[in-house]
């Protein structure tokens, strides 16, 4: 089990390093350079002036050496004139050029400076990513327990009425993305043209205070779109028990049918949807980022929108670690809680 | 003129009628559900002539009064459409306008279900489909989408107006305004109101199906090409290939697809021709399929072997290069194709789009076809044609990919309604496609600014992309439910 974990990490962090490596490639591209040089210091540069300005810190240098120095093992970019240290890429704005250190990457846990922000990244993820975990909090409370119980209901009893009502129920949340059922919710709940008014269009106010009124619509947006393929599969694993020959057995011994759900039943069934719900993550991140940017709540998914459609280099590469390290780590758990969950497997 | 009402003259009596076999759909079926916990299931009796009789109990009662039900709601739906078709707007307000203008729409409709029907015994998985209800309601809302792109898009009929025309006075108008200074010949109304720059939403919508039927089915071909062609001989000979494929595949599906949008779908990296290059080696897959498909089956008959593989690469590189070369790149390599055999140019925008998505599909077919072949490869058949002497590209290709095709058939039915939605996505974020393009994303992207206000431009092409999504979600399971059953 050891082994496994040890194995399974270090292919993380492989993947991490290849991921964050072709991001950091993609910024870095030739026109997102000029792009970020005529933002930040003139927007009618020439072509040679761009090109001083970007060698003047550094980011004319191979693609690899710049990666490192991100990364933190080869000493940051620093301009000397006279002998003297005239610029460091490791002094952020307000700190003093004495102060920096020569190394400022990831493992020193110097995560840059955003150009959009004017802030420390770490900082900004930390707010951000604060809010969209509340955000995430309320969405599992409400999906996990409901996809649950729809997939149970579902496949308790295999081809009965209830199970056809709620397969095509659960095939219909799956296909409306949350752009289309935010759009029909705030058209429906929260506009003058239809009746009720009863939600809020946004939920910008729901930083600072979680309401009813603000934060339903969100969750109820992300909840949906992922609560039906969780109750598939939660459906497909509870047939799958329900013929099992225990079940069988219990029935011919004449226990009564919720017994048989509640306690025979449902506790295998439900091994596979606990790793469903934990691969299920990269796809509440997609939701989060449409959601977030509908609603305008700013949290971790604005962020990445404002990030990345202003090629703010080192915040999206922030944003892309924290949600590379979250989809692979979500990944691990699933894979040792199904052995852990499942008895009949048994890693050597 | 006076602005049109919803359903005009013909609402009068369908409207009423349209509440109650709904709300008698909803109390049957709500009532059938509910008998289903209480009641034992058909019980089969002996008579004493020695036949059998069913006897359905209350809760066949109950589904038969569903089945009625859901018939009187299907006949007054359609009474609906034909009402509208032969009425129009004159009669039948905004919904017969509608129905009229996609007349064309529903006549295909009836002539190929008709068609189906008639020779669905014949007609092997697809005849099956007609069998089960969900996969008809599924195919009939995919198939109203096919053709509407194809009539608007290909013979320029249903669209009421132009979709980029802006006309004044229009702007953000409900459905049903009657169009400002008309002449003679424009459609006089817009049927479903104005956007906030004063397009007709109506003709937006259906247009936008022309660019989703354009992009979605084709990149989800691709994608599949791609798949099969990596994950046939990963599953197939394992080892190295497999955990270097894998690793690279999991790579991509551990990429946030909003992210790997952002970083691609960018007037940047279409200038770096990075788009090119991927399309490069993309668009090499089904060449590559098409070429080892037909040399392993003629392999031993090397004069009709060169026939045909002669003739399917010389079409398949004409294509290939006349799809990656683009005269106005600024990338030496792409205009190196003369322009006289460039039988199309894609722009660089609809090509990163296309590319991105093909891109973000392929690693999961890789990873259903290796799971498939991983299964199949250790069937006796399999064992058969080895022992036969057949190449591993044979086995592979005609041994293994036959016995696949049934989850892969349904998977594509399903890959094509998640294309959508990231093509959706794309629009959603206004990446890749202009943003005056009438697809359902970027529509949408434009309606949600004043949604709280004027929520009509949005919800039209929401709830066309919702139900071909739908459409192909149900296709999918009605496909997988009758292909389950032999």
């Amino acid at each position: 089990m050891a082994l496994f974990i040890l194995r399974r990490l270090g292919v993380m962090v492989l993947t991490a390093l290849c991921l964050t490596f072709i991001v950091f490639a993609l910024t870095n591209l030739e026109p997102n350079l000029e792009k970020l040089a005529k933002n930040q210091a003139n927007s009618r540069m020439t072509d040679e002036q761009v090109i001083s300005w970007l060698d003047a810190r550094g980011y004319n240098d191979p693609m690899l050496v710049k990666y490192g120095r991100w990364l933190g093992v080869v000493p940051h970019f620093t301009r000397e004139e006279g002998g003297e240290v005239v610029f460091s890429r490791c002094a952020n704005p307000g700190t003093s050029l004495e102060d920096a250190g020569s190394y400022c990457g990831i493992l020193q846990g110097s995560w840059g400076w955003s150009t959009v922000f004017q802030n420390d990244v770490l900082e900004i993820l930390a707010v951000r990513g604060n809010a969209t975990a509340w955000l995430m909090l309320f969405v599992m409370m409400v999906m996990v327990p409901g996809a649950l119980v729809l997939g149970v209901l579902a496949g308790m009893r295999e081809g009965s009425k209830l199970d056809r009502s709620l397969s095509t129920i659960s095939i219909g949340t799956t296909a409306t993305p949350e752009y289309v059922s935010g759009v029909l919710f705030i058209a429906v709940f929260a506009s003058a043209t239809f009746g009720p008014n009863w939600f809020k269009g946004t939920a910008t106010s729901a930083i600072d205070d979680i309401t009813f009124a603000n934060f339903t619509l969100p969750v109820l947006t992300i909840a949906l779109y992922g609560m039906g393929y969780i109750a598939r599969m939660t459906r497909a694993s509870m047939t799958e028990v329900m013929t099992a020959q225990y079940i069988r057995t219990a029935r011919l011994k004449g226990v009564s049918f919720p017994q048989i759900v509640l306690k025979h039943a449902l506790r295998n069934a439900l091994i596979a949807p606990f790793t469903v719900i934990m691969l299920q993550f990269p796809w509440l991140l997609n939701g989060v980022v449409i959601v977030e940017t509908l609603f305008n709540y700013k949290g971790f998914g604005w962020t990445l929108v404002q990030a990345a459609g202003n090629n703010d280099i080192d915040l999206l590469l922030g944003v892309s670690i924290i949600s590379v390290v979250v989809v692979l780590v979500t990944q691990l758990i699933s894979d040792i809680g199904y052995v852990f969950l499942n008895p009949r497997i048994r890693i050597a | 003129m006076e602005p049109l009402t919803w359903t005009g003259n013909m609402g009068d009596t369908l409207d009423p009628i349209l509440g109650i076999t709904l709300a008698a759909l909803l109390m049957t079926s709500l009532l059938a559900i509910t008998l289903s916990f209480f009641t034992t299931a058909e019980r089969l009796s002996v008579n004493p002539d020695g036949t059998l009789a069913a006897q359905p109990g209350l809760g066949g009662l109950a589904t038969r009064a569903q089945t009625y039900a859901l018939r009187a709601f299907v006949a007054t739906l359609v009474a609906y459409i034909v009402t509208g078709m032969v009425v129009g707007w004159q009669g039948g307000g905004i919904v017969g306008g509608v129905m009229q203008a996609f007349t064309p729409v529903w006549i295909s409709l009836t002539a190929l279900f008709v068609a189906s029907f008639a020779f669905k015994r014949r007609l092997g998985l697809y005849g099956k489909l007609f069998d089960s209800t969900i996969g008809m309601i599924g195919f009939g809302l995919v198939m109203f989408w096919v053709f509407t792109a194809i009539w608007a898009g290909l013979f320029d009929m249903i669209a009421t107006h132009d979709p980029l025309t802006q006309v004044s006075g229009m702007k953000n108008k409900v459905p049903g305004t009657p169009l400002r200074g008309a002449e003679d010949g424009d459609y006089p109304f817009y049927l479903l109101g104005g956007d906030n720059l004063a397009r007709d939403v109506f003709s937006r919508m259906v247009l936008g199906s022309t660019i989703v039927m354009q992009i979605a089915p084709l990149a989800t071909l691709f994608a599949f090409m791609v798949g099969i062609t990596l994950g046939l001989p990963a599953g197939y000979y394992g080892g190295l290939l497999d955990t270097v494929l894998s690793f690279m595949a999991n790579l991509i599906l551990a990429f946030p697809v909003i992210l790997l949008f952002y970083l691609l779908v960018t007037p940047e990296i279409v200038q770096t021709g990075l788009p090119n290059y991927m399309a490069m080696i993309l668009f090499l897959a089904p060449l590559v399929f098409f070429g080892v498909l037909i040399n392993s089956r003629y392999r031993t008959q090397p004069a009709t072997r060169n026939l045909y593989l002669g003739a399917a690469m010389a079409v398949g590189l004409v294509l290939y290069l006349s799809l990656i070369s683009d005269q106005s790149s600024r990338i030496a390599l792409f205009r190196l194709w003369p322009s006289a055999l460039d039988l199309f140019d894609i722009s660089g925008q609809v090509l990163i789009v296309f590319v991105s998505v093909v891109f973000v599909n392929s690693p999961t077919v890789f990873r259903i076809v290796r799971g498939l072949t991983l299964d199949i490869k250790t069937r006796d058949y399999v064992a058969a044609a080895q022992t036969r002497g057949e190449t591993p590209w044979y086995i592979m290709l005609w041994e293994i990919l036959p016995n696949a095709r049934g989850p892969l058939i349904v998977d594509f039915c399903l890959r094509i309604g998640y294309t959508t939605i990231l093509l959706g996505t794309l629009g959603f974020f206004g990446l890749g496609l202009p943003p005056e393009s009438p697809d359902w994303g970027s529509t949408i992207n434009e309606g949600r600014k004043l949604l709280s206000v004027y929520p009509h431009p949005a919800i039209a092409p929401a709830l066309a992309l919702l139900s071909l999504v739908l459409g192909l979600n149900l296709l999918a399971d009605g496909l997988r439910e009758e292909s389950l059953r032999d």
